[in-house]
């Protein structure tokens, strides 16, 4: 029962941010132009259809003006029916027309618009995997994510009703103005004052209301704000009978929101009894010019039936270009946004002289040569570190949190380029190796678990194609999976969903299970074992060991019991390499290693 | 149903009484101004009228419009607070009642779904409301009103009024079978899509490592093209709406005007003017017929989804609370920080196993109780039948010698401070998160006793560094402080209680060696006489504790100090080696 749809907009996140506005509106629809090139022919298409209903709709009144004059003129003297007839058929040849345009105009502008958010929808997947890693440093998913679907699908719709409803209001707007005057110029001033006048008035109030619906907004988004949080930290609220704290908070909130909501809803409700009172204000004075110059012959009766049609039609539009300029706003804000990450930088390109290393014929050399590197210009944190490493040893980095272990990640995977200096692989720069080739040389295994709604078979087997199912099962036995695995009722094809039974341990298992898969003579595991209890690291080490047979390994920790038969510890703090070394040259050296790793025994 | 408008107070609904007659007023008003229109044509028809009495009807005609805006804006702003007030009271009402849940109902509903609830839920039901005052009472007044009006005249009309409803109705049917499902799948694909999305972004380390992010590209192109499709077909079907609905009006005034000149034609002369001013009027009306049946219908449309939310509402609001309150406030004078468990077993509500079995144990005032074992052996468990988030299936836990079920809820957790294993801080200051839960008047000296905790906790230096010191904001959820700082003041909020017992849920696993050393030596000697119960993983952590107890698979596989366990408890004697070579154990 917690299907949580919502069917007239799909909106995801918090809308409490002020997107509406674009920075610059004029520079957005210039790229966004830009990008839709290929669909100009058929939004021209779009464009005309719409202008030519417009037209159509417009002919109308003039017809049903003839068709009153003939009833009219005909009340005494007798009706000419056939006459009637004529302008009745050719009306309902211009309805029909018209209503096919209009609705070629929409079929033509939903496709558009929905195609083109699908392609940008796309643009930002493609994005999403050309990026540097440094970009996911400083900016959240949700932000990301907020791009690919609020912003397409917002820009998707604006767009959809903007051009459209804009060519249409425009042409409906320009045409009833031309139509009246050469119907009547006395009664097309009549109406079009009247209707300036109402129009005026209703420009008064919402300028002056505009503050209350930015206040309901932000109580709306302090009353959200505040709900999340008690809601997410229920144990703790329970837990310190902070219940009264929290209402009072809410309360007072509460009362804020009813103000500005009533207030905004009021007004928000005041404009259709309002745009109804300029209608049937213009419809009065139509009426009354009307009977008047009727009655002193200036006019026909059909003059009076026309105008109130047309009153219609041109207050109608004056509100619709109102609405779609906003809605090009908006367009233009979703726009910005979707264009602002597209246009990121891109991973700097790859040399053109790379070369092609067989994954197959590695023994697993690493050296590190003078390497320097800095997350920022001006901040070095790996100064001329050099160490060498041979084939089938294992490395482990240590340090505090936050002292940049996944640095040395970063720097072999080529997740960041090194400043200047190289690191080799049996003797290779790795710079001078493609990042896919560099990929493929190491499994990984992470701190936090990643794992993907799919069965338990796609999570282990991932992007790798013709894995055997004995190659699964063997490194499901490997880990000591394979019993948790033949327990579930649809064994590999179990799908790990949100509510799966699955516990942190048997995540861990199963994302090592995917590095055996993946059988690359190098091997990463970043603080892999440290959300695991120590019991199950036990099984997970053993794992381990198995996997770390004949690879080279560069193992983070938290827990310095995993890294004492290292070959090699380096020592890491604020950001840099501080000492490296075995577990007994370091601790012998008395250094902060050896502080780190005693402060441990000590008693509290 | 009942449950939700019941927050609909007796001073809404005679407002909503008084909503009931200005919209009559304000049909009868807009019904009259055709009415003035035909006196008009009239007029206007016959030869020898006088121009004054057009003035006159003109500025009647007026009245009539302003009068009609009158009411408009009175109901407007009648609706406005009333819908405004509803949904003040039924979040307020939501929000309370979600306060009583206990863990077991969070769970049940899960959070993200609880705030959905009291958000955007109650946005929908308020907008019904609103809505609902203007236009579900407005129009079938209208619609009959004016079809009443209407059925005095021809009855060719009529007929034509009606097959131009019947074909709205047609198109209402087919948006209803073949549009408003693939509506409802627009949330589920892109809820899809955002999933896929989420998942390459979170993984996205994993995803480079593999080379995966062709395969990453293929899963989202399946995602977007299901979505698009779909798309394309619920929009498709609503650019019909449009030209649809302009096409039944023009045909309806046409139709109108058509048999209108045969109608004329074929009556006696001295009805035809009549006849004629009739035509006008009847268009008039007939269009306010077609326009209620189409607010009608948005009405309609929005109904079903308001229904859900309804529903949803309804269900949290009619859920109790599994836990009741006892009626115990104080425990025994002279007894203080006793914890006993008495063969506890306990699985949770509607899971198959149980998670702890025939656990018995006690700990006296002032000692430190160290829980260990494997992920998933039940150790939170454990500390969360003490802090009553949930209740035991079989045996007892007593606090103070008394059955912690026996208490009043505020008054167990008041002996408690509690720190969860994943820290949450609220909005406010440093000092609001440290105080919370507590008035203003309760500590002598609230600032003092907060430097104090923090200190013990370890958390002067970074605290005393930030801007405004204790003074300083945490932002919604402690996004700008770091993790081990989090998790120092959450500590200090528990040790500020000054508590009989303190819990800590595998607290310090989050801190380093170096601060989660300094932190328990401070702790044993600035909260002498606090009972401690601390769920660890590391054995440093817990290894001078007064009893260790060893949980395995949901049992006690042991109870004693270190030194103890590591000769008399295998499964102990596991872990410890697991972490420490064993010369450094002895």
């Amino acid at each position: 029962m917690n299907d949580e749809y919502e069917f007239g907009s799909a909106k995801t996140g918090d809308d409490d941010r002020d997107d509406d506005k674009p920075e610059n509106f004029k520079e957005a629809w210039i790229k966004l132009l830009r990008y839709s090139k290929a669909y100009f022919p058929v939004l021209i298409i779009a464009v005309i259809c719409s202008a030519a209903s417009s037209i159509l709709t417009l002919i109308g009144p003039d017809k049903l003006r003839e068709l009153t004059n003939l009833v009219t003129d005909g009340l005494l003297s007798g009706i000419d029916l056939a006459a009637v007839g004529t302008i009745a058929v050719s009306l309902i040849v211009l309805y029909s027309v018209g209503a096919v345009l209009s609705f070629a105009q929409g079929i033509t502008m939903t496709v558009v618009s929905q195609k083109l958010s699908k392609n940008l929808r796309t643009s930002i997947s493609k994005k999403i995997n050309r990026l540097p890693l440094k970009y996911y440093d400083s900016n959240s998913y949700g932000d990301i994510l907020s791009r690919v679907t609020n912003d397409t699908d917002t820009l998707g719709n604006s767009l959809n009703q903007s051009i459209g409803q804009l060519v249409h209001a425009a042409a409906m707007f320009i045409g009833s103005i031309i139509m009246m005057f050469k119907t009547n110029p006395q009664m097309a001033v009549t109406a079009v004052a009247s209707t300036i006048l109402g129009f005026g008035v209703m420009i008064l109030i919402v300028s002056r209301t505009q503050k209350y619906f930015k206040q309901n907004q932000d109580n709306l988004g302090d009353i959200n704000g505040h709900i999340e949080e008690i809601y997410a930290g229920h144990n703790i609220v329970k837990a310190y009978n902070g219940e009264r704290g929290a209402k009072q908070t809410f309360d007072e909130i509460n009362d804020r929101l009813y103000e500005s909501n009533w207030k905004s809803q009021f007004l928000s409700g005041l404009m259709m009894p309002l745009m109804g009172f300029i209608g049937n204000f213009g419809y009065v004075a139509v009426c009354v010019v009307g009977a008047y110059l009727v009655m002193h012959s200036v006019i026909t009766f059909g003059v009076i039936v026309a105008f109130m049609i047309y009153i219609r039609l041109f207050t109608q539009p004056l509100s619709q270009m109102a609405q779609s300029f906003t809605s090009m706003q908006s367009t233009a804000a979703a726009a910005e946004r979707v264009f602002e990450f597209i246009d990121e930088a891109d991973m700097p390109p790859e040399r053109e002289t790379l070369t092609a290393v067989d994954c197959a014929k590695i023994r697993g050399d690493v050296s590190f040569n003078n390497v320097v590197f800095g997350y920022s210009e001006d901040k070095t944190v790996i100064n001329d570190f050099s160490a060498n490493v041979k084939a089938g040893q294992k490395v482990a980095i240590v340090g505090p949190t936050g002292a940049g272990k996944t640095t040395m990640v970063n720097l072999l995977m080529r997740f960041y380029e090194i400043g200047s200096g190289e690191i080799t692989i049996d003797g290779t720069s790795i710079s001078q190796i493609s990042r896919e080739n560099v990929h493929d040389m190491f499994c990984m295994v992470l701190q936090d678990t990643w794992l993907f709604e799919g069965t338990i078979r796609e999570n282990i087997v991932y992007s790798k194609r013709d894995v055997s199912d004995a190659s699964i099962d063997a490194a499901c036995n490997a880990v000591g999976l394979d019993h948790y695995i033949r327990s579930l009722p649809k064994g590999y094809d179990t799908i790990l969903g949100d509510n799966a039974n699955i516990s942190a341990g048997q995540r861990q298992l199963l994302t090592i299970a995917r590095a055996m898969i993946q059988n690359s003579p190098l091997l990463i595991l970043d603080e892999a074992t440290s959300s695991v209890d120590t019991r199950t690291e036990l099984l997970v080490q053993n794992a381990m060991d198995a996997l770390t047979v004949g690879r080279t390994s560069f193992v983070i920790a938290h827990r310095l019991s995993t890294v004492r038969n290292a070959d090699l510890i380096l020592v890491m703090r604020d950001g840099g390499i501080t000492e490296q070394g075995t577990h007994v040259e370091l601790l012998s050296r008395g250094g902060f290693y050896a502080e780190l790793y005693n402060s441990q025994f000590e008693d509290s | 149903m009942t449950a939700v408008f019941k927050y609909l107070k007796a001073g809404a609904w005679a407002a909503i009484c008084v909503c009931f007659a200005l919209i009559f007023a304000q049909v009868w008003l807009d019904l009259k101004l055709p009415d003035y229109m035909a006196e008009i044509t009239t007029l206007v028809q016959t030869p020898g009228s006088v121009m004054r009495d057009v003035w006159i009807a003109g500025a009647k005609m007026l009245v009539c419009c302003l009068a009609s805006v009158a009411t408009s804006v009175a109901v407007g702003f009648i609706s406005a607070r009333v819908a405004a007030g509803f949904s003040r009271d039924l979040r307020g009402g939501l929000f309370a009642h979600v306060e009583n849940f206990t863990m077991e109902e969070i769970g049940g509903f899960s959070t993200a779904s609880l705030i959905t609830r009291t958000t955007n839920d109650i946005t929908q039901v308020q907008m019904l409301v609103a809505m609902g005052l203007q236009i579900i009472i407005r129009a079938p007044i209208m619609a009959v009103w004016a079809m009443l009006k209407i059925s005095a005249k021809q009855w060719e009309w009529t007929a034509l009024v009606g097959a131009a409803i019947g074909a709205m109705i047609l198109l209402i049917v087919f948006m209803m079978i073949y549009a408003l499902p693939k509506f409802r799948k627009i949330q589920t694909l892109t809820d899809n899509l955002n999933r896929v999305t989420r998942e390459n972004l979170t993984g996205i380390r994993v995803v480079r490592a593999y080379n995966a992010d062709k395969y990453e590209e293929g899963k989202f192109e399946t995602a977007n093209h299901e979505l698009t499709d779909n798309n394309l077909k619920v929009f498709s079907a609503m650019a019909v709406f449009m030209p649809f609905i302009s096409i039944v009006i023009n045909g309806m005034s046409l139709g109108i005007y058509w048999i209108g000149a045969y109608l004329i034609d074929a009556a006696p002369i001295t009805d035809k003017i009549t006849l004629f001013a009739d035509m006008i009027t009847f268009s008039s009306y007939s269009m306010q017929v077609l326009m209620s049946f189409m607010m009608l219908v948005m009405i309609f449309v929005m109904l079903p989804r308001v229904m859900v939310s309804v529903r949803r509402i309804a269900e949290v609001l009619t859920t109790e609370p599994r836990i009741r309150d006892g009626n115990v406030t104080e425990s025994p004078a002279g007894v203080s920080g006793e914890i006993e468990f008495k063969n506890v077993s306990f699985k949770y509500p509607g899971a198959e196993d149980y998670v702890l079995r025939e656990v018995t144990f006690s700990a006296k005032r002032g000692e430190t109780v160290a829980i260990i074992g494997s992920t998933g052996s039940g150790k939170s468990s454990l500390l969360n039948l003490v802090t009553r988030f949930y209740d035991t299936t079989e045996g007892s836990v007593s606090v103070d010698g008394i059955d912690v079920r026996d208490y009043t809820q505020e008054a167990l957790r008041n002996k408690l401070g509690y720190v969860p294993q994943r820290a949450i801080l609220f909005k406010g200051t440093v000092t609001d998160n440290v105080k919370f839960g507590f008035s203003a008047s309760s500590h002598s000296d609230v600032l003092g006793d907060v430097k104090k905790a923090v200190s013990i906790a370890q958390g002067t230096d970074f605290v005393e560094a930030m801007s405004d010191g204790y003074e300083s904001a945490i932002s919604q959820g402690g996004t700008n402080v770091s993790g081990g700082q989090k998790q120092r003041l959450s500590i200090a909020r528990a040790i500020y209680r000054n508590p009989e017992i303190l819990i800590f849920d595998d607290t310090f696993s989050a801190l380093d060696y170096k601060t989660d050393r300094a932190l328990r030596s401070t702790l044993k000697r600035e909260t002498s006489g606090i009972t401690s119960l601390i769920v660890a993983q590391r054995i440093g952590t817990i290894r001078d504790a007064d009893k260790i107890l060893v949980l395995d698979g949901g049992r006690l596989a042991g109870i004693g100090k270190h030194s103890e366990l590591m000769n008399s408890c295998e499964v102990y004697r596991e872990i410890a080696l697991s972490q420490l070579s064993e010369e450094e154990l002895v």
